[in-house]
């Protein structure tokens, strides 16, 4: 056990040594790790930016359940319940007559006549129920349940609202949003595995450049994982380290001029959300990022140095 | 303690045999010399020994281990119980004099007290007391060549071979390694030299095996380079 410990505490302590005598290879094979790392976390910021902005029209979009006069509070509120109870809402408000007159009030602020007018025949607008959907592929299902025969009794004959106009809107946004999440996700993968293969590349580089130590050590009678060890730390270094930087130069970016990317971004991308994600989610991207950084750097090496580790078959 | 029987090793069959039946036993304590031009096969000989090459057939047998029984994963113990010395040193770059010859201990897992101990004490035998700190690039060929002997003996190997340790040497610097390896051998160790230094071969008086084209063309005791 002592002699284990000892091994392990020889291949840290050679591979940080290797690490600061072969600072050069450290330094580019960082200045690869450093860059492709922060395209990595820029595209996750990106991602989860363009997931709010989606979020954001999402929770504006609802069906409107409009009710008949005849039907009571106490059965409104059934209803409101039964759609609680459904997976696929959010939420649900339920308005009165009288909150739905002041919300069309509150709508109409600008055309006091429509206001006026609408008060003067005695409230024609109906108690309204809004359900807000958890994602906009389930708009259809809330639809369906309020078009039941129990359920549509109870509402006027144009309720609910998810029709021609609306409904064509509604279902391009769906669709929108549906193909921006997916290439949301698919760039992050893309660019987390081009990340890979230029770390891996990167490292293979530099193992390359001492292959001769590797065979040196061999013909003494090394064991596999005493050589292969401090080329491991070595690269858990480099990864380390490549992902605390990237998370600095991000921050930097975003504290030095925060309006310039806004500028930059042509609109598309909310800044002000994206700086909002990466300081609340700090600590995680970070762990994120020295994580992959390690990871991507460990078996880079591991795999890197294999070739060279091989004894003669034949 | 070395034993070879009826080996042959061929890289390429157009090119023939770099070795050919070659049998040789070598007992222990004994200092062999083997000579021979370049391209007869001494190389191959000792790359054979410390298993960077397999024979095509034959047999070979050193501290009784038989290297047909030899899985991949005991190499490493193999090489532990040789000590070599090459001709190009195969200092590792990037680390110190010191560090060099403690790597030979590290890997078999001596303490830290023990190395602190026993390197200093090798390095004064090879005398290069003084230097433990320098890098192998800040050292003379010699030198250089002194620390791969000290990494080759510090675990006091039953075995050292030595493919041609003078071959970069100047005449003064090959006498001083020369005399290490006799030292040792004085202590116990079985030393095989290769060398086509005739200077050294006819002082030093030992036995002598001579390889021409991949065979064993004489084995004499008490040989000089004039009588193969």
């Amino acid at each position: 056990m002592q002699r284990r410990l000892i091994t392990l505490w020889r291949i840290i302590h050679t591979g940080i040594i290797n690490f600061m005598r072969n600072i050069t290879l450290a330094v580019a094979a960082m200045a690869v790790m450093v860059v492709t790392l922060t395209i990595v976390l820029f595209s996750l910021i990106t991602n989860a930016t363009f997931e709010n902005t989606i979020q954001q029209i999402t929770n504006k979009i609802s069906v409107s359940a409009y009710l008949l006069d005849s039907t009571s509070d106490a059965q409104a509120k059934q209803l409101v319940k039964q759609l609680e109870r459904q997976p696929s809402v959010n939420r649900v408000v339920y308005l009165t007559k009288d909150q739905a007159l002041q919300a069309y009030a509150l709508q109409n602020k600008d055309n006091q006549s429509l206001v006026t007018a609408a008060a003067a025949v005695g409230n024609p607008i109906p108690a309204t129920i809004q359900v807000y959907p958890h994602d906009l592929n389930q708009v259809q299902n809330i639809k369906e349940f309020l078009t039941k025969p129990a359920n549509q009794k109870l509402q006027t004959p144009e309720s609910p609202s998810y029709k021609s106009d609306r409904k064509q809107a509604i279902d391009s946004i769906t669709h929108a949003t549906n193909v921006l999440r997916k290439i949301g996700v698919v760039t992050v993968i893309v660019f987390a595995i081009i990340c890979a293969l230029i770390i891996f590349n990167t490292i293979q580089m530099a193992i390359f450049n001492r292959r001769s130590e590797i065979t040196i050590m061999r013909l003494l009678g090394a064991s596999t994982s005493y050589i292969r060890g401090p080329f491991v730390v070595e690269s858990a270094i480099y990864g380390l380290l490549s992902a605390v930087f990237s998370v600095l130069i991000v921050n930097s970016a975003f504290l030095a001029s925060s309006n310039a990317l806004q500028a930059s971004s042509l609109g598309l991308l909310d800044i002000n959300y994206a700086n909002q994600f990466f300081d609340a989610h700090f600590w995680q991207l970070l762990t994120f990022q020295i994580a992959i950084g390690i990871i991507i750097g460990t078996v880079s090496s591991v795999i890197a140095t294999r070739r060279y580790l091989k004894f003669k078959t034949k | 303690m070395i034993l070879l029987d009826r080996v042959t090793k061929t890289y390429n069959r157009d090119l023939g045999s770099a070795l050919d039946r070659v049998t040789l036993h070598v007992e222990p304590k004994e200092f062999v010399i083997v000579i021979g031009q370049s391209g007869a096969g001494k190389t191959t000989l000792l790359r054979l020994l410390t298993r960077e090459e397999r024979p095509t057939s034959g047999k070979i047998i050193v501290g009784g281990i038989d290297y047909d029984k030899l899985k991949d994963k005991d190499i490493p113990m193999l090489r532990r119980k040789i000590g070599v010395v090459f001709q190009d040193f195969k200092l590792l770059p990037n680390k110190t004099v010191f560090e060099n010859v403690a790597f030979a201990l590290e890997i078999v897992g001596v303490s830290n007290r023990e190395i602190k101990h026993t390197v200093p004490k090798v390095l004064s035998i090879v005398n290069l007391k003084g230097k433990e700190d320098r890098m192998p690039r800040q050292l003379s060929g010699g030198e250089r060549q002194r620390v791969a002997i000290a990494r080759a003996i510090v675990r006091q190997p039953r075995i050292l071979i030595a493919d041609e340790p003078t071959g970069n040497l100047d005449p003064k610097h090959a006498w001083d390694v020369i005399k290490v390896l006799e030292k040792i051998n004085r202590y116990g160790t079985t030393v095989l030299l290769t060398t086509h230094n005739q200077d050294i071969v006819n002082k030093l008086k030992r036995r002598v095996v001579t390889i021409q084209d991949g065979k064993v063309t004489s084995d004499r005791a008490n040989a000089g380079y004039n009588k193969a």
